[in-house]
């Protein structure tokens, strides 16, 4: 059954996606689906994501024993999927993923995985590359918060 | 064998008795179903059912989980039986779960469910089954739906009258079916001299209160009988526990009419409370037993199999006001004490009235010493002392009654085929429906607690014949829903069932569904075999034997090509869900494994093991479709002759055909 259901989540968000006419070939293409959509849903702020993250405050340098955390947990729950280079391995490495998204975007997305591929235009383009929906890893506000100062460490952030 | 032979005796009785008895088998079934039948059943789909009814697999050694009014099938739990599907009984985590003092029994015959109660009423915790065969108890933890411990019985044999509970699940009971020889004592007797040297035994199985774990706390030493139901006191009566007996005959071949002699055998009363006082003052006699406990550790997910060599033994004979006899007609089988304690309803299953006996008539008969002899020692109550009164002409074969809200009985009638509903105030038979064919048990949520319900009831059925569609010679067995809210009963469902189902009981879902585990966090993980992690994934040798730390997760294994396996060596396969999720499994199953697949639970960490029978090429995968790459989810295993200079290798991800060497294009792209 669940089986079922996740193919036809894949599915119904290619759909949505190519229902919605666009050509998901070029960035621009993509930028512009991202506006449509979230002017459709103006309830729905794409830079933040869905979640119960609304503001993160970041230090101006990383937290060494934040980012440390963040380095186990991700040894643990992500590194299956994740390279920490710039390469794909089952999803996007993760080298510039602060710069390409805002830490609320990121830990929302950790964190309500399921919910934001159902809506969110950027997760489900991701999605449609990949082609296997991020698993929810169940990680706590903490290790939410972690993973982060852990990736803006990995981005070069000192 | 013996339930034929039952049934086939029960069916001649039915003949001979009362010929003018009209069929059982209604021509047209169908015709009895209302319209408005189908209404009260349907359970939209993604809408929940109201109960979950745990059902005895009988002779699969399963447990089955039905919702209801729906009568869907949600999940069979493998308890005494293995299942290769779930990899119970196969993986080295839960072999030792099927472990027993003479080794692994990889099946067994489950026939009644019990679960637990606080005050009297279903509390949603635990439900135990038994183990008929080779007599075992099992607990399952209702937050896993899982099989969590069995224990084994030691001087039983036929663990039938079990496992049933006393209300706030401080004992568990299991009383022999078959009375044999105490396991200390020579069993290599003639098997004639039953009388002399074969006894009953009755187990009392006491209880953690916060974690479950079973002990048993003592047994009874009890005349050599066959014990077939209990139940427990409640409320006034809460320190009791009534057993039916048959065979008092004391028949030890063709019991079909040897053990059918006696115009009436036992309802026998037990008082625990007393049992437990004599336990605590130590009179128990310590006696030499070999007996498995076996355990499933929820943080490491593995089970530890303990052999214990001791119980605490009382013979009822050599304690008075113990235990006490009631004369009941033809071969009780069924033993049901209604909701106040007041009423307990012996179903003789020769018998063409059902007794109704007092607690209170009880108690003044014991008073009085209205006895009318001893029985091996034990005192036997004068039948009238004890009677409420009898259900007069209920129909043929009354085997158990449930009770409902309302102050009513509801009685199976296995060889008239119908359930008879009949009012505890003054013993009427109220109204009468078929069931098809020949009904054992009889449920009612919460039906043998202090507090039933009064909206379904389910009769199991022991015949099918025409119910479905034909399936060769062997059927499935059947189940029958009725709504028993109004005067008359209703039949609205019919369903096939797994195994044999004897007894089962249900409750409101609301009790159950919140509860229900949705992973193992990885954080807790224990097991010494774990991978928390790709990182952590590896292969060690350790002489002939390579532990293979394997990580799952959508959708790769981690490691995926192994190399350096040599004939001779033993491969276990620690295969640990790294996913944290709930519903995603991954299975784990390699070429020519002589034993099954592993089914991994998120956060959970299993172990197959693998003895190479070949030199060769061995791919491995995940057997549980887990996302659109699932057909991806797979690897290679390369087994060299014993001697072979194959280094010990292993990778994901990174074993490319190297450019210089002459070979076909890579077929997977890297990083998969």
């Amino acid at each position: 059954m669940k089986r079922l259901l996740v193919i036809a989540c894949i599915s119904a968000s290619i759909f949505i996606w190519s229902g919605c006419g666009g050509n998901t070939d070029t960035p621009s293409t993509k930028e512009t689906e991202t506006s449509k959509t979230a002017s459709e849903n103006p309830s729905y702020d794409p830079h933040r994501g869905e979640g119960k993250f609304t503001k993160v405050e970041i230090g101006a340098s990383v937290d060494p024993v934040m980012a440390e955390n963040g380095n186990k947990v991700y040894g643990v729950k992500c590194s299956g999927c994740h390279k920490l280079t710039d390469e794909k391995l089952v999803g996007p490495g993760w080298k510039g993923v602060t710069t390409r998204h805002s830490p609320e975007w990121i830990m929302n997305f950790i964190t309500n995985t399921d919910e934001m591929l159902n809506k969110d235009p950027k997760a489900q383009a991701q999605l449609e590359i990949c082609l296997v929906r991020m698993p929810n890893q169940n990680l706590s506000d903490e290790d939410a918060r972690a993973l982060y100062e852990f990736q803006r460490k990995n981005d070069g952030v000192k | 064998m013996m339930k034929i032979l039952q049934r086939n005796v029960l069916y001649l009785v039915a003949i001979s008795l009362l010929p003018g008895i009209q069929s059982c088998k209604p021509k047209n079934a169908g015709n009895t179903v209302n319209s408005d039948a189908a209404g009260k059943v349907y359970v939209a789909p993604g809408k929940y059912d109201e109960y979950y009814n745990f059902v005895s697999g009988g002779f699969s050694g399963q447990l089955a989980v039905y919702g209801i009014p729906s009568c869907r099938l949600l999940r069979v739990i493998p308890v005494f039986s293995v299942d290769p599907e779930k990899g119970w009984g196969y993986s080295e985590e839960t072999k030792p779960m099927l472990n027993t003092s003479h080794g692994q029994v990889p099946w067994d015959d489950l026939h009644h469910v019990a679960m637990s109660q606080t005050n009297g009423e279903i509390d949603g915790r635990w439900v135990f089954v038994n183990g008929n065969n080779t007599p075992r108890v099992g607990r399952i933890d209702l937050r896993t739906f899982r099989t969590a411990e069995i224990i084994e019985l030691p001087n039983s044999a036929g663990n039938h009258s079990s496992p049933f509970l006393t209300e706030n699940t401080e004992y568990i009971i299991a009383g022999t079916r078959f009375s044999v020889p105490p396991d200390d004592k020579n069993g290599d007797v003639p098997i004639n001299t039953y009388k002399q040297n074969f006894k009953g035994t009755i187990s009392f199985i006491s209880v953690n209160k916060d974690n479950g774990n079973m002990d048993i706390a003592f047994q009874l030493q009890c005349p050599g009988v066959n014990f077939d139901l209990s139940h427990s006191g409640k409320g006034k009566s809460s320190g009791w526990f009534f057993f039916s007996c048959y065979n008092t005959e004391q028949a030890n071949t063709l019991l079909e009419v040897n053990a059918s002699k006696r115009d009436k055998d036992f309802i026998m009363a037990v008082n625990w409370k007393k049992a437990e006082e004599l336990i605590k003052a130590g009179k128990g006699r310590k006696q030499a037993v070999k007996y498995a406990s076996n355990r499933f550790d929820e943080r490491t997910h593995t089970a530890t199999s303990t052999i214990k060599n001791e119980v605490a033994v009382l013979d009822v004979k050599d304690f008075p006001e113990l235990v006490y006899l009631i004369p009941c007609p033809k071969s009780p089988h069924g033993c049901d004490v209604d909701p106040t304690g007041e009423y307990i309803v012996g179903s003789g299953k020769l018998a063409a009235l059902i007794p109704v006996f007092s607690f209170d008539k009880i108690q003044k008969a014991i008073a009085d010493k209205a006895f009318e002899g001893t029985y091996d020692g034990v005192p036997v109550i004068k039948y009238e002392a004890a009677l409420y009164g009898e259900v007069k002409k209920p129909g043929l074969g009354p085997l158990h009654t449930e009770f409902d809200d309302r102050g009513n009985a509801y009685t199976s009638m296995f060889v008239s085929s119908e359930v008879v509903k009949w009012s505890l105030k003054d013993l009427t038979v109220l109204d009468r429906v078929p069931t098809y064919y020949s009904v054992g048990h009889l449920m009612i949520p919460g039906g043998d607690s202090r507090k039933p319900t009064g909206r379904y009831l389910i009769a199991y059925n022991k015949i099918t014949k025409d119910r479905f569609l034909p399936t060769g010679p062997e059927l499935s067995q059947s189940a029958q829903l009725y709504d028993i809210s109004g005067d008359k009963m209703q039949l609205i469902m019919d369903y096939p069932t797994i195994g044999e189902p004897h007894y089962a009981q249900a409750v409101s879902a609301d009790l159950i569904r919140d509860k229900s585990v949705k992973f193992f966090k990885i954080e807790d993980n224990n097991n010494p075999y774990v991978s928390k992690g790709e990182a952590t994934a590896k292969v060690v040798r350790e002489g002939n034997k390579v532990h293979v730390y394997m990580t799952l997760i959508r959708s790769h294994l981690t490691p995926d090509n192994i190399e350096g396996i040599k004939m001779g060596d033993e491969v276990y396969f620690h295969a640990t869900n790294i996913e944290q999720d709930w519903d995603v499994p991954h299975g784990f199953a390699i070429k020519g494994a002589l034993n099954a697949e592993l089914l991994v639970m998120p956060g959970e960490t299993t172990t197959l093991k693998w003895v190479p029978d070949r030199v060769g090429m061995f791919p491995m995968y995940c057997t549980d479709f887990c996302s659109a790459l699932h057909q991806e989810m797979s690897g290679y295993v390369r087994v060299s002759p014993a001697g072979s200079n194959v280094a010990l290798n292993f990778s994901t991800g990174t074993n490319l055909a190297k450019a210089d060497i002459p070979v076909g294009p890579a077929k997977s792209a890297p990083g998969k």
